[in-house]
């Protein structure tokens, strides 16, 4: 299966997979060793060969690969190459995937968006403190809510977004933190601490950024990307992918006729209404995570997409770019917060701060490549990433962007509004 | 008093079934119904109707015949693919039939959704069908995101559904009686219009219902191959469920889809009767 198909939302990339696996287990020692020094060296190189993980198996698989990696001094022993794969599979399988071994008995239950962690960060906090992390993931803020909610399980650690921290806060669901606990906070950029969603930063710390924006084909795209207008240019037709996402969809058409995301003035949602029902005979589709496959294989000129996912699919196809409209957009937040439930706050303090350290920060940008919000750690990283106005919007569109805050009674009429938009034939 | 004794016997034999069908399938649907007959005021549910009275607003009235529709021409597309293959299969040799009826459970073991995300590929500007029609020199074709793509994605997904209530009761059908038409002089039209298409009918009409039950409440379909361009009923509960948390909303829009499936499913029973008797006289 040499052919590359690529799967959204599980970052699969069967072909340079296949072909690296294959060179793994077949190739010679020096191919080997190439592979494993390159892996080992270079992030982005670790990225694509990582990304294979379209379930549970495919996962194993890609920690099979990481830990093959780090396995390799210590089974030096074992000469055969397929061991290693096996027998760390085996492992991974018998442990439930988690990483690393149990010294003592302290545990701590992480809950986290799914690929949104460099998993080797989790082995090196096991080392450094003993305790077991036990990692578990989800796809969205609401799955994430709903299970807390429910009270059938305990998590120590879990990294929401701001309206659902927001929302959590209000709902009494979180712990406050102890920031004497965590002196690493120190290292947090100023402009992201005590935001809307968190006052005085009393329950969350900050994780990741970005922002909302446009991804575009440049071969398809000829104007210059720089206003949300371009979405409703007939010139694209047919081309455009929106996010199947209420709060993004209607953002996007209440800022570009200059409104607050967050508008309470119903006349204002009238008009972005309007502005969507006119915009759909546009539009190619309405999507969710397929958008990255579809935009990698040059099936729409532009779509509505999150930084991160920007960033992945640039990688895939070079031929993309991103921008966020002058107009401003969505920016984003997602801090990591402990549960009430929590079993281990002292582990989940430590963990917390571990998270904030420059070093391991970096590592963690450099896996997902999202925009790190530790100031510390935006020194560390290469200038070219730094020097990117799409991850690194200018304090001139930083200041025109906002936080999404949680609608309270107006929901309603926002999710009405959606629904006849879609409804609309 | 033996029998007596194996009845009761047997009474207790289903109550962990009962046990089961209370607490998974009584309970669960009493809850729906309380929720959709409350509203939440300042954290307290209070009785009303509100949910409903908004559930018939035109806008969800439009998603519902949408819904409707959508499920009927797939139904009705699976009558017509389906048939033939079912008569094809019944009238087939029985090797032949059994790597036939294979060939239609093979991919029935694949996940649902897998299959569902390959059409993607199969569909889309730059996909298999569009690459092989530029390559022969045709233009390119829009296959993706539009109505027709969620109803190919129902037919793919229910065929099954349809083909094998039919064969089922096809192949059981007594082939005398068909040699008994023939005898008595009716043309091969006459015998199928007359004989197999009604012996057939509660075939069709298991087949029919489960066809069109999953079709009218998929939301998944509608979202991969309509782009979400086409809301369905399935994608209203969704949305109210998961991304809106109107629990009160969605249970009551979620209520109305069931009384609309017990009386389609009461619809087509009444008809099977009915065919059942003219099958009869």
């Amino acid at each position: 299966m040499l052919q590359r198909v690529t799967f959204t939302s599980h970052k699969i990339n069967f072909g340079i997979c296949t072909e690296r696996i294959l060179k793994l287990i077949l190739g010679t020692q020096e191919q080997q060793t190439q592979l494993r020094n390159s892996f080992a060296r270079n992030a982005c190189e670790r990225k694509d060969a990582f990304s294979l993980a379209i379930t549970q198996k495919g996962g194993a698989c890609r920690i099979a690969l990481r830990e093959s990696v780090c396995l390799r001094g210590k089974m030096k022993k074992i000469s055969s190459r397929f061991c290693v794969l096996i027998v760390s599979c085996l492992l991974l399988l018998a442990t439930g995937c988690s990483a690393g071994g149990a010294k003592e008995n302290l545990e701590l239950n992480v809950y986290n968006w799914g690929e949104y962690i460099d998993l080797s960060i989790l082995d090196t906090f096991s080392e450094e403190t003993g305790i077991t992390v036990n990692y578990d993931t989800y796809a969205n803020n609401e799955d994430m809510y709903a299970k807390l909610k429910s009270g059938g399980s305990s998590y120590d650690i879990a990294i929401p977004s701001d309206y659902m921290i927001e929302r959590m806060i209000r709902e009494d669901m979180l712990l406050p933190l102890n920031l004497e606990n965590i002196p690493n906070f120190k290292n947090i950029d100023q402009r992201f601490k005590s935001l809307d969603y968190d006052p005085g930063s009393a329950y969350s710390i900050p994780y990741m950024w970005g922002t909302l924006g446009i991804l575009y084909n440049t071969a398809m795209v000829t104007d210059p990307v720089d206003s949300w207008n371009i979405l409703w240019d007939e010139k694209y037709s047919g081309q455009i992918f929106m996010y199947d996402s209420l709060r993004d969809s209607i953002g996007v058409a209440l800022k570009k006729n200059g409104y607050s995301l967050n508008t309470k003035n119903l006349d204002e949602l009238e008009i972005a209404k309007q502005d969507l029902i006119k915009q759909m005979p546009l539009v190619r589709a309405y999507v969710g995570d397929t958008v990255r496959d579809s935009m990698i294989g040059n099936e729409g000129a532009m779509a509505l997409v999150y930084s991160g996912d920007a960033s992945y699919c640039i990688g895939e196809n070079p031929d993309l770019a991103y921008t966020v409209p002058k107009e401003g957009s969505n920016i984003w937040f997602d801090a990591a917060v402990i549960p009430k439930g929590a079993t281990n706050i002292q582990a989940a303090e430590k963990f917390l701060d571990f998270l904030c350290r420059p070093d391991i920060c970096l590592k963690n940008v450099e896996y997902i490549e999202y925009s790190t919000v530790n100031s510390e750690t935006f020194k560390m990283v290469s200038e070219e990433m730094r020097n990117d106005p799409a991850f690194w919007p200018t304090d001139e569109i930083y200041d025109r962007c906002e936080v999404f805050v949680d609608l309270a009674e107006l929901s309603n009429a926002y999710v009405e509004a959606w629904t006849e938009i879609l409804a609309t034939d | 008093m033996a029998g007596k004794d194996s009845v009761l016997a047997r009474k207790r034999m289903a109550i962990p079934f009962l046990a089961w069908a209370f607490i998974f399938i009584v309970v669960p649907i009493a809850l729906v119904v309380y929720y959709s007959l409350c509203i939440e005021v300042d954290g307290v549910m209070v009785f009303s109707l509100a949910n409903y009275a908004r559930a018939f607003e035109p806008i969800y009235l439009k998603v519902l015949w949408r819904s409707v529709r959508l499920a009927l021409a797939s139904t009705a597309a699976c009558i017509i693919v389906g048939y033939p293959v079912a008569y094809i299969m019944a009238s087939k040799e029985y090797a032949q039939k059994n790597l036939l009826l294979f060939l239609f459970l093979v991919p029935m073991w694949m996940n649902f959704l897998l299959r569902t995300y390959s059409w993607l590929t199969i569909l889309e500007n730059n996909g298999l069908i569009n690459t092989f029609l530029a390559f022969i020199g045709l233009p390119k074709m829009s296959l993706l995101y539009n109505s027709q793509a969620v109803i190919l994605g129902m037919v793919y997904n229910f065929l099954p559904f349809m083909i094998l209530p039919i064969h089922t009761s096809l192949s059981k059908m007594d082939k005398s009686l068909i040699e008994a038409a023939e005898d008595l002089g009716a043309d091969s039209r006459q015998v199928f219009l007359r004989l197999v298409l009604p012996l057939s009918m509660p075939g069709v009409i298991s087949g029919i219902t489960m066809v069109f039950l999953p079709a009218v409440t998929t939301f998944i379909i509608s979202d991969l191959l309509g782009g979400a361009q086409f809301m369905l009923i399935g994608n209203l509960i969704e949305q109210q469920f998961l991304k809106v948390s109107n629990w009160n909303f969605g249970a009551a829009v979620s209520v109305i889809l069931m009384i609309l499936i017990i009386a389609s499913v009461g619809i087509f029973s009444i008809v099977d009767k009915d065919s059942d008797e003219g099958a009869l006289f």
